[in-house]
């Protein structure tokens, strides 16, 4: 093992999952962090003085270094609220606050850190949240990338909603929510000058309001479990490490196989040209505004019907099912009809994409 | 999309294995030279839909992997001068040499800089004067000729802080140096589609001439490779071995010869180290004399010191095909993408990676 931090231990692949286990958890380890979910989701029922204090809480933190920090469809602001908005929204969590720290190098020019925190506010307000506490630190030139963000969100889980990577089962229905690889080749091709007919844009949005949707869709089903709701298993935004890194984390946690189709994950043809010219496959490129969701098979008709009218969910498909076959492992079936494994990212020469 | 759907047509795809399967009587084992067409094979699923007479083995097509463990130190070693800024494609980063790899001389304060293209490292030169810039030219035919123009370009700007390491390899002599060994019998050769773009499908009429053995061009879509293991079960049961190119839409039989004359003009070909084929002559491209000061081995002779080949590793046989991957008793175990201990594992043209990224279980 190489005793010095390289590039590929943040690339949220298999580098970036040893460094997790054997160093954070090993010093920060407790319950509620073991689950290693997009956010920590917090039950509590105490005693404040006389009055009775319960909830559930999801609280999540993420930072920010995309470079070029403004890019086709976004920068890294709105990248900031969206990531965190997201991670909430993935526990099944409506996002409330959020913090903002930011890390500015000498020398960065004012209006462009004006326009970065005015798309956060615009992004904030769009998503229904506020920044309500935050912190600023500068330093010295060359030391930092021109600035970088960290954000911390908090949200309010409601009862009987408990998705997670641990609760998926054989049966369930794997649902995208759109296309993939936008995010990614949107940042790639950026630095790398590369111009396409029809351009590329990033996916970065927030997602909270189509899992609102979702969860609407789910309590209004006939289920018999109790509550609809519980029958959504499982909610990923497939970021860094893409669509296969997200599926081989689930499978992995939940002890389930899941089988993809490779011809019903939905590609834009900038996408697919790209990845092409760059030797990538986009089932490994970063997502910003992308979930996707194990449901329980009676109601998966129902979900993806509701996110297709959901303006972040128009292209949502199946795209495959999980099976108690080959348990922790992904497996595809390409175009051609043969079986092969999709494995997790392992240290790709990508490029800061969030 | 266009260009691509058309060669990943399951129908077609479906038709032409029913032909091949239909005229394949006899057990036959075809090399894909090209690490491209491996990665290809694999990740569509290829071998499992061959009829199973059609068995398909790996071959040394692969720049990085073939790269001698000493000139991988060399280039370490460069790496660690002051003033000195390595570019490179990003496969070369995490091959483990002797000592470390370039990723962990980076990671130790090196300037190590990934690039897409030679020029992209002439862009460099042009921006850091005061660096050396030097560029690790590792490849085939396929590179060789944008490293030349490179070389030419900054003849022309006056640039005097480019220089290029040249490991270039030709890929002819590696097959020939593969079929007189003998240790792996191989009934046909599945041509490398973008070297023979530069190289030209003429280049390959020695397999049939010399050693009887059908050579088949492939471009890297599905249907490419579908149709160039149909072309060599054809003349494999005719019995009229041939060089057929596969790859009409991008390969001529005298290949490009702009490519070619720039190549040429720039270097000359000289003796190469490859790994697991050793020492070859006329096996590899150096700058040609009148280049000479853009040599980076000569304008910064370093002394990497003895090589240390590590212990168990298959690299070199899985190179010439006389095994496969998990033939190897590091595959999996010990070596893996992450930790690798052999190039192989690490490019992405490297058989052992396409294995482990694609292969491991039935599935």
């Amino acid at each position: 093992m190489s005793d010095k931090i390289l590039l590929a231990h943040g690339s949220g692949g298999q580098l970036s999952h040893e460094l997790v286990e054997h160093l954070f958890l090993k010093y920060f380890d407790n319950p509620i962090l073991a689950h290693l979910d997009d956010a920590a989701v917090v039950r509590e029922t105490r005693f404040f003085g006389k009055n009775r204090v319960s909830g559930k809480l999801a609280f999540t933190t993420d930072s920010y270094v995309v470079s070029p920090i403004f890019f086709p469809g976004g920068d890294i602001g709105k990248l900031a609220v969206c990531g965190t908005v997201n991670d909430l929204a993935m526990r099944g969590a409506m996002p409330l606050y959020l913090s903002a720290g930011f890390i500015l190098e000498e020398g960065l020019p004012l209006a462009d850190l004006e326009r970065v925190v005015a798309s956060m506010a615009v992004t904030a307000q769009a998503a229904g949240v506020q920044i309500v506490t935050g912190d600023t630190k500068v330093v010295d030139h060359g030391k930092a990338d021109r600035l970088f963000i960290n954000t911390a969100g908090v949200g309010v889980v409601s009862a009987g909603v408990n998705p997670g990577g641990d609760q998926v089962r054989p049966g369930d229905v794997v649902i995208l929510s759109g296309t993939v690889g936008d995010h990614g080749m949107t940042i790639m091709s950026q630095r790398e000058g590369l111009r396409f007919d029809s351009p590329l844009v990033s996916d970065c949005a927030p997602l909270h309001g189509l899992v609102a949707a979702m969860l609407d869709a789910l309590s209004s089903l006939p289920l018999g479990e109790g509550s609809g709701v519980r029958a959504l298993h499982c909610l990923r935004d497939p970021t860094r490490g893409g669509l296969a890194t997200a599926l081989n984390e689930v499978a992995g946690k939940s002890g389930v196989g899941i089988e993809i189709e490779e011809h019903a994950v939905p590609v834009r043809d900038a996408v697919r040209a790209a990845c092409e010219l760059l030797g990538l496959d986009p089932l490994y490129v970063a997502n910003e505004g992308k979930l996707v969701t194990f449901v329980a098979t009676e109601a998966a008709d129902a979900v993806l019907a509701r996110m297709r009218t959901h303006e972040y969910g128009r292209e949502a498909a199946i795209i495959g099912q999980v099976t108690a076959e080959h348990a922790g492992r992904v497996v595809l079936r390409t175009a051609l009809g043969a079986r092969r494994v999709l494995d997790m990212l392992v240290g790709e020469q990508l490029p800061r994409i969030c | 999309m266009k260009y691509i759907d058309e060669f990943r047509d399951p129908q077609l795809a479906r038709t032409l294995l029913a032909n091949t399967r239909a005229r394949s009587t006899q057990p036959v084992r075809f090399m894909e030279f090209c690490g491209g067409h491996t990665h290809a094979i694999f990740r569509h699923g290829l071998r499992q839909m061959l009829p199973p007479t059609v068995k398909l083995r790996s071959g040394p097509g692969c720049p990085v992997c073939v790269t001698a463990s000493a000139d991988l130190d060399r280039a370490i070693a460069l790496a660690k001068l002051p003033d000195v800024l390595i570019t490179t494609f990003g496969d070369m980063l995490k091959v483990p040499g002797s000592h470390g790899a370039l990723q962990t001389a980076k990671a130790e304060g090196a300037d190590v800089r990934v690039v897409y293209s030679a020029l992209d490292a002439l862009q460099i030169a042009r921006d850091h004067p005061e660096r050396a810039v030097i560029f690790l030219g590792v490849g085939f035919e396929t590179t060789a000729p944008t490293v030349a123009v490179s070389i030419l370009e900054a003849e022309a700007g006056g640039l005097d802080n480019f220089y290029v390491l040249s490991l270039h390899k030709l890929t002819p002599p590696a097959t020939r140096a593969i079929l007189d060994a003998g240790e792996v019998r191989l009934s046909g050769i599945i041509g490398p589609g973008h070297v023979t773009t530069v190289i030209g499908s003429r280049a390959w009429e020695f397999l049939p001439r010399d050693y009887s053995v059908p050579c088949a061009v492939a471009g890297f879509e599905p249907l490419d490779i579908l149709r160039a293991v149909a072309a060599l079960v054809e003349m494999v049961e005719s019995g009229q071995p041939a060089v057929v190119n596969a790859y009409a839409r991008g390969v001529h039989p005298e290949g490009n010869r702009t490519a070619l004359d720039i190549m040429h003009r720039v270097f000359e070909v000289s003796e190469a180290d490859w790994r697991g084929l050793g020492r070859m002559p006329a096996s590899g491209l150096a700058l040609r004399p009148e280049y000479a000061r853009f040599d980076a081995a000569l304008a910064f002779p370093v002394d990497p010191g003895p090589t240390r080949e590590h212990e168990g590793c298959r690299c070199g046989d899985v190179l010439r095909g006389t095994v496969e991957p998990p033939d190897c008793p590091l595959f999996r175990r010990v070596c893996t993408p992450a930790r690798p201990v052999g190039p192989c594992m690490v490019s992405a043209e490297g058989a052992c990676a396409a294995w482990y990224r694609y292969g491991g279980v039935d599935v």
